[in-house]
């Protein structure tokens, strides 16, 4: 492309005038379409109507009995709360050996916020919330609380969650039990109490 | 060439001379009063925002206006939440009436119309949708003829009552006979307080402006966006201009 | 078949690439023909930028097109919310939205000016009657395209404008109602005409104009383009074959069009920041109104740059009928006793006469004004065999030609401005003579344009250096 211009032979010198202001040209206009590519490549955020839709859920917990699991709907998503028994808590520690990550350490920042890395998996230990999602392919696994033997269950169940898809099992704490499909916990999604009756699903205190 | 330029100069001319005759469009109403200009005025619009959630909003919607949008004219989510949302409770819903839109159509003759967009639609010959809902908002009189009680000297037999009473108090518009093309008639000369508001006249044209402002941005709310961005753009494209000058000059030297 | 060419394998990454590539795909070979190689006039004027920025605001709209296309609802319950949802709710929405609706009238401005161009310099003349054509069939599908398009938005002017204009095609005798019930697909404009229109309006006929503008600038590369002094390029050569007063496209007239761009993207620019509405030309005021099909807005017009034919339309009234059935007199009369054809010829323009004047008679006027409105473009497309001048360029044809020329545009823009406005007396005469000039202009050309002293046209293309 040297020879471009008319009847300039192959071994001229460049034409530095005309060089430099390609090279401007290419530089302002280079410029020029990267800023405006800019807003049309954030059409793709969600836009408000997402965001309102993704808005934080406020749930009432304080008629839920000791054993009962509540489900509600955010961002599109099931997330379960479960008021756990006593025995359930109890029994919590000594499932850590058939657990596949007993102290929540794999992918903290997308599973498991700081004030979920305790052995309940919870901020108030009684109060078990996670996203009803297994995190093998996406189905939602179905309660299994009452401990003991059961078809697709091992003898000494201790009471969890069983995912029908492709037998992956979940404690009652969302962990997920060593070689199953699913390789992680369940999803603790942001979370905090407005009151000792009012749990808001989808913000947390640090937001 | 020149010649069909001059040519084509003078029948611009002409066509802008017609323009101006034609501009007289035939108004049913009175002219319109220019609206101030608040669409900066933040405090302005903070007030037109809370005159139109208290009085507008009960039978009008303004379906695709959210309530979080307001933080764009210097609200808090917690200012809003706690002074302007009356028919939700979630801050990102749009602002819908409270209204029945069926028992209104019984009540007025015509569901109210959804006023998110209403300043840019009324636009007309008369002037901006502004200048129209300032002029509006401001020429109800009192009338025994009409199902309502009130009349509209922008908007003759409108059947919206007139939901600011209290603020503006009653008035009555006076005439004045003019000659006019060689038969006479009645022009509007002006108001007649026949009992008062709790606003004086000023107060209620000041808070009128108010909302029509809000009205006004409520219908373009990235206008003000726009423009500064704008700015901005057009220097960056006076610069590029002046380097493909440049650069169109650096190689047409060449051409003898 | 071209030859399979081998490169020294010590020859640097790029040439060996290229010559990969040109071995299997004529990359080099189009660059050279239709850039660096393809010769064009040097005295190009202003009036030459329109095609290249033509095509810029084509790639304008189809990318900001396909941005609203993500989030626009094709619904008739659903598509006035999905707009101002990408006004308020979709981060930069109001951009794109505003891009869009300015670039469908800088699309008709540049359009008509391109086209001005044509009339001014003889483009449209042999060899070049196909460019002029394929030309005018983009004029049409452009037309559509922007007529479908406005239906999208569903305010008020959508909805009415778009009621109107499918009942224009009621009005042809005989297949008329069932032709618009097809187009409609419903009694009246609805969901169904919506969700047609928006396919037409996003794919169907997008792929039509881009077919006709690459054979539009095939055919022009074919023959090489006019320019302001309608003189062949081609017809002085120098000793390579290179005409003496063609320059290489690449880099004069890219970087010539880079600078075009610039102004055109400032303007541009100017008016989607400071004035999208543009005095409610191109947003209009009642289009921000949720259609209605039960109340008719006051005063409908179509969109600026149709009111030129919409003055037309309105123009033929059943008195106007009168004065077109004497011009079709007129018309056979001077073509029996004047042109030199055979006289079986003659027995046929006036048996044809006879029948058209009983139609004009027996049917409706609102069909002829569809007919008029429809042949003000129709008949463009016969300008290069109605064009009977001694000079291709305005510059070498008699002074009042020009004058004639000027007259034309004004009486364009007052048709324009005619039809924006509501229906008058003064108004329906005044676009009656507007029409009949305007068909009269190329009815009459094959012999006015004969006329006159022309000057002397060069051998060689009039330039100053700058």
């Amino acid at each position: 492309m040297t020879q471009a211009s008319l009847n300039v032979p192959p071994g001229a010198p460049i034409d530095k005038d005309k060089r430099n202001w390609i090279v401007t040209t290419c530089a302002v206009g280079g410029a020029g379409v990267a800023a405006v590519a800019v807003p049309f490549v954030s059409t793709f955020q969600p836009s408000e109507r997402a965001k309102a839709a993704g808005a934080s859920v406020e749930v009432d917990i304080s008629t839920m009995k000791p054993g009962e699991k509540l489900t509600v709907e955010w961002r599109g998503k099931p997330v379960w709360i479960v008021r756990r028994t006593p025995e359930q808590l109890a029994g919590l520690a000594k499932l850590d050996s058939q657990l596949a990550d007993p102290k929540s350490q794999r992918k903290p920042g997308e599973l498991t916020p700081e004030y979920a890395r305790n052995e309940n998996r919870s901020i108030k230990p009684e109060y078990f919330v996670a996203v009803g999602i297994c995190t093998h392919l996406g189905c939602s696994p179905s309660d299994k609380f009452t401990p003991g033997a059961q078809p697709s269950l091992p003898d000494d169940w201790a009471g969890g969650f069983l995912c029908a898809c492709h037998g992956s099992t979940f404690d009652i704490a969302g962990r997920v039990y060593k070689n199953k499909p699913a390789p992680d916990n369940l999803e603790v999604p942001p979370h905090m109490y407005l009151s000792d009756a009012k749990l808001l699903i989808g913000e947390d205190k640090k937001a | 060439m020149m010649k069909t330029l001059k040519q084509l100069a003078l029948g611009f001319a002409v066509v802008l001379a017609l323009a101006g005759t034609g501009a007289h469009a035939a108004t049913t109403g009175i002219a319109w009063d220019k609206a101030p200009n608040k669409t900066n005025d933040l405090g302005a619009l903070q007030n037109g925002a809370k005159l139109f959630v208290n009085y507008c909003l009960n039978c009008h919607s303004a379906a695709f206006m959210r309530y979080n949008r307001l933080r764009d004219i210097g609200l808090t989510e917690q200012q809003i939440k706690d002074n302007l949302l009356f028919a939700t409770d979630k801050v990102g819903e749009t602002m819908k009436a409270s209204i029945d839109p069926k028992q209104a159509k019984d009540w007025f003759g015509a569901n109210p119309p959804d006023l998110t967009v209403i300043a840019r639609s009324r636009a007309g010959a008369g002037g901006s949708g502004a200048d129209y809902l300032y002029t509006y908002l401001r020429t109800y009189y009192r009338d025994g003829t009409t199902a309502t009680g009130w009349n509209n000297l922008a908007f003759p037999t409108v059947a919206m009552p007139h939901v600011l009473w209290e603020l503006s108090g009653e008035r009555k518009p006076l005439y004045e006979e003019k000659e006019e093309h060689g038969h006479k008639v009645a022009v509007f000369k002006g108001w007649q307080q026949v009992t008062p508001g709790t606003m004086t006249n000023l107060q209620y044209d000041q808070a009128m402006g108010d909302l029509v402002g809000y009205l006004q941005w409520m219908a373009e709310p990235a206008q003000n966006t726009r423009v500064r961005v704008g700015a901005w753009v057009l220097l960056f494209l006076l610069g590029l201009t002046f380097v493909a000058w440049r650069l169109n000059a650096a190689f047409w030297k060449d051409i003898k | 078949m071209a030859e399979f060419k081998e490169i020294s394998p010590d020859a640097p990454a790029a040439a060996r690439l290229m010559n990969w590539v040109d071995n299997r795909f004529p990359a080099s070979k189009l660059y050279k023909e239709h850039m660096s190689e393809y010769y064009a006039p040097k005295n190009f004027n202003f009036w030459y930028v329109f095609g290249s920025l033509a095509l810029l605001v084509l790639v304008i709209q189809i990318v900001t097109g396909i941005f609203l296309t993500m989030h626009y609802k094709p619904d008739a319950a659903l598509a006035f919310g999905s707009v101002e949802y990408i006004m308020r709710d979709v981060p930069w929405g109001w951009l794109i939205r505003y891009m869009h609706s300015t670039g469908a009238s800088a699309f008709f401005i540049v359009v008509y000016l391109h086209m001005f161009r044509g009339l001014l310099y003889g483009s449209y003349r042999k060899p070049r009657e196909l460019i002029w054509i394929f030309g005018c069939a983009i004029f049409l599908a452009l037309m559509a395209e922007a007529f479908m398009g406005y239906l999208l938005p569903w305010g008020q002017m959508s909805y009415w404008g778009a009621q109107v204009i499918v009942n224009l095609f009621a009005a042809i005798p005989f297949i008329g109602p069932d032709l618009a019930l097809l187009i409609r697909g419903d009694y009246v404009v609805g969901d169904a005409t919506l969700n047609r229109f928006f396919a037409f309006h996003v794919i169907a006929v997008p792929l039509v104009l881009l077919g006709l503008v690459v054979a539009h600038l095939i055919a022009l590369h074919e023959v090489g383009s006019n320019n302001p002094d309608g003189v062949e390029i081609k017809a002085k050569k120098d000793a390579a074959g290179k005409p003496l007063d063609g320059i290489p496209f690449h880099p004069y007239y890219t970087v010539h069009d880079i600078f075009a761009v610039s102004v055109f993207l400032m303007i541009f620019s100017a008016i989607i920041f400071f004035a999208p509405e543009a005095g409610g030309y191109f947003l209009e005021y009642n289009n921000f109104i949720p259609a209605d099909p039960l109340k008719t807005p006051l005063h409908i017009a179509p969109v600026w740059y149709f009111t030129p034919y919409y003055s037309m339309l309105r123009a033929i009234t059943s008195e106007m009928m009168y004065a077109l059935i004497a011009c079709v007199l007129a018309g056979a009369v001077l073509g029996v006793l004047k042109a030199k054809i055979a006289a079986l010829f003659k027995l046929v323009i006036v048996g044809a006469a006879v029948v058209l004047i009983g139609a004009m008679l027996m049917i409706d006027a609102k069909f002829w004004g569809v007919v008029v409105m429809g042949g003000a473009v129709i008949i463009l497309f016969f300008l290069p065999w109605l064009d009977n001048s001694a000079a291709k360029s305005i510059r070498y044809r008699p002074t009042w030609h020009s004058w004639l020329y000027g007259i034309f545009v004004v009486n364009f823009l007052v048709l324009g401005y005619l039809g924006i406005n509501p229906p008058s007396l003064i108004n329906e005469r005044v676009s009656q003579v507007g029409t009949l000039f305007y068909f009269g202009f190329f009815l009459l050309m094959p012999w006015w344009s004969r006329l006159g002293t022309f000057r002397p046209v060069p051998d060689r293309v009039t330039f100053a250096a700058h």
